[in-house]
């Protein structure tokens, strides 16, 4: 017995000597440690935008061995610089700031710390070491708006949106796109909150749509008060960002989500190699940044091998989500059959397709 | 605009007739307290805690009201006993509330209140007056907690104006040294009241994270508290026109869901403006005509020294 247990402590030892060894080869570059520090606009139990995102930071923990730090809630503005110089004080080289309005200042200190690596999402800042980086979400949205236009039986579909931007108009577009591929009568009906995130606010704006005969509300906001305003009606929904199946198991079909764990992992990995360059990553459900969260029994039949079938499409890169003929709301065509949207119009789009109710402007 | 944009404006209005209630009480007793908001957030998080930890709502709302209690005497310490100034103590009781409130839900992010917690809250229809036609609809229809507002506010309206204790607390807020000399136990009145008043808000947070929202979210009172104390100058300090306060307000502020679906040329961002414009209108109007009947305690806000009387 006590022969055994010296055994297995000899074991332990050398596993855990082994591994420590193995850790420190790995997450070091040039004698120093690696750490990637991430700040986060919102808490991590947000459900949402920022819940996503440290999944990703969960995942580089995980598949690179390196240390990482995070700080949560931190305002749009000049006191991130705080934020940051204090995590490079704690020894953080890789610095991930993850929400649009950080990006001034982020470019400003990324020309103090020429050594510190910076990778910014979705803005349109770069310089020698920051990155700009951010997903096709509109793609998994095209999907859910499949889902959702083979539910709808008053072929209303209501959408609570926040921002009249283009990131959540071309999001609308290609939801709606998604509803008329399947079902060409349906229509969007959009209502703005002005809020990324007040549960009440958006939860109201969901009645009113199912007070006008919506039977699926979608939503382009970080709480999940549009889900439970359909789950209170018994009718269905679409979430955003993360599985929202817990907060409305009832209603809840499926969600556009973001995945940012293969693109943070990708990185750590280009640093630990030495081949990191700054650079503008847009990617899409093929490099698995964003999918579509797993299809409820909520949904109808047929739903999940007819999307399927598109996501096949959009892998292989067959299909384009803004491929043409597309018209806008008055009917004119904005893109002629045989092309697509252009990158550069997509990022700023502001118009609506044909088959959304509502308007891209404040008046 | 249909049956279901008032049902939805008396739920809207709900947080607001508990914070309203709770503040106008207070202020009749002399005290003006800042802290709604504070107190609301205390109530939302512990009374969301509860819930989770028990799953019992009664547990739920005891210790919302608690919470929201607790807050008030810290401010009833505060400017009775310690006489500090009464502007101040409430200021920062909010600070302290909102704080506590983040403090606290750390960890309840992501939580959702539990199913049958759901039912014991949801909307069901009373007997007869439900059946009233629009009416019935709009007031009749509702959950638990609406219905106990409306009760609240009549049997605050009766407490007030129709009890001896109604009186006494009338004659501490509008003439303090006269209520003493009369031999009425001013600090203890101030400080019952002051502690009703926050057990109101601390029900009034509670509606929003238990019942409104259901989920726990930082600040889930966003500026509410706020309109509340605008709200008790808008009902003049009578208890009978909370509702209408209340409701008005609750209306005001998921109007511009409504109507975006109407082809009107008005900006957006003016709606959402509507409930601050329309406080800012209501507090400039009741200053400008002084009626007697609708002004506030003569004593509010005035710390009471027995020596100087």
């Amino acid at each position: 017995m006590k022969k055994l247990t010296l055994f297995s402590v000899l074991v332990l030892s050398a596993l855990i000597a082994f591994s420590g060894c193995g850790k420190k080869d790995k997450t070091t570059i040039d004698g120093k440690e690696v750490v990637m520090g991430f700040i986060y606009v919102g808490p991590i139990g947000d459900g949402g935008w920022t819940y996503a995102h440290e999944q990703g930071r969960k995942a580089v923990e995980k598949e690179t061995g390196i240390r990482t730090i995070f700080k949560e809630t931190v305002p749009e503005g000049a006191e991130v610089k705080d934020v940051i110089r204090s995590m490079i004080d704690q020894g953080a080289t890789i610095i991930a700031a993850t929400s649009f309005g950080y990006m001034d200042y982020v470019a400003e200190i990324a020309k103090e710390f020429p050594a510190i690596k910076f990778l910014h999402c979705s803005g349109y800042k770069m310089g020698e070491n920051l990155s700009t980086y951010f997903g096709r979400i509109e793609q998994p949205r095209y999907l859910s708006g499949i889902v959702a236009g083979m539910k709808t039986k008053t072929n209303k579909i209501g959408y609570v949106a926040a921002f009249e931007i283009p990131e959540v108009v071309r999001g609308i577009n290609a939801f709606t796109l998604g509803v008329r591929s399947v079902n060409p009568k349906a229509e969007v009906h959009v209502r703005w909150t002005h809020t990324w995130y007040d549960p009440a606010k958006e939860k109201e704006a969901a009645k009113a749509l199912l007070d006008e005969k919506c039977d699926v509300i979608a939503q382009h906001q970080d709480t999940a008060g549009p889900q439970q305003a359909a789950e209170e009606r018994g009718m269905f929904s679409v979430g955003y960002n993360s599985d929202m199946a817990k907060m409305a198991p009832k209603a809840y079909m499926t969600a556009p989500v973001w995945n940012w764990g293969p693109y943070y992992v990708g990185e750590v990995k280009k640093v630990l190699a030495g081949t990191w360059k700054a650079s503008d990553y847009w990617g899409g459900m093929k490099d698995d940044i964003v999918q579509l969260a797993p299809i409820t029994a909520n949904a109808p039949d047929g739903a999940e091998a007819k999307v399927n079938d598109i996501k096949k499409k959009i892998l292989d890169g067959t299909f384009d989500v803004f491929a043409g003929p597309i018209k806008d709301q008055k009917g004119t065509v904005k893109v002629p059959a045989g092309s697509a949207l252009a990158d550069k119009d997509q990022l700023s789009c502001d118009w609506f397709v044909e088959g959304v109710v509502g308007k891209t402007k404040g008046k | 605009m249909d049956i279901s944009f008032f049902a939805a404006a008396v739920v809207a209005g709900t947080p607001l007739l508990y914070a309203i209630l709770g503040e106008l009480i207070t202020e009749k007793s002399g005290q003006l307290n800042l802290g709604v908001e504070g107190m609301m957030l205390m109530g939302a998080v512990i009374g969301f805690k509860m819930a989770i930890i028990t799953g019992n709502p009664y547990l739920a709302l005891l210790g919302a009201m608690a919470a929201g209690g607790f807050g008030a005497i810290i401010y009833a310490v505060l400017t009775v006993t310690f006489r500090a100034n009464q502007v101040v103590s409430g200021l920062t009781l909010t600070i302290f509330g909102t704080g506590f409130a983040s403090f606290m839900g750390q960890g309840l992010m992501g939580e959702i209140v539990p199913p049958d917690m759901k039912l014991f809250f949801a909307d069901f229809k009373i007997p007869f007056l439900g059946d009233i036609p629009i009416l019935g609809q709009i007031f009749f229809n509702q959950g638990i907690l609406v219905y106990s507002g409306y009760l609240l506010t009549i049997i605050a309206g009766l407490y007030i104006y129709r009890t001896q204790i109604g009186l006494n607390l009338r004659a501490v807020g509008e003439n303090t040294a006269a209520a003493d000399a009369a031999g009425i136990h001013v600090s203890l009145y101030k400080y019952v009241h002051v502690i009703i008043g926050g057990v109101l808000c601390g029900l009034a947070g509670a509606y929003l994270s238990l019942v409104y929202i259901p989920s726990w979210q930082e600040n889930v009172t966003a500026g509410r508290g706020w309109i509340a104390v605008a709200l008790v100058i808008f009902c003049k300090w009578n208890p009978y026109r909370v509702m209408m306060g209340a409701f008005l307000f609750g209306g005001l502020d998921i109007i511009g869901f409504r109507i975006q679906k109407f082809d009107i040329h008005i900006s957006q961002y003016i709606i959402d403006l509507l409930p601050y414009i329309v406080t800012i209108v209501i507090l400039i109007l009741v200053s400008v005509r002084k009626s007697h009947s609708g002004s506030a305690p003569a004593s509010l806000g005035v710390s009471y020294f027995r020596e100087e009387r």
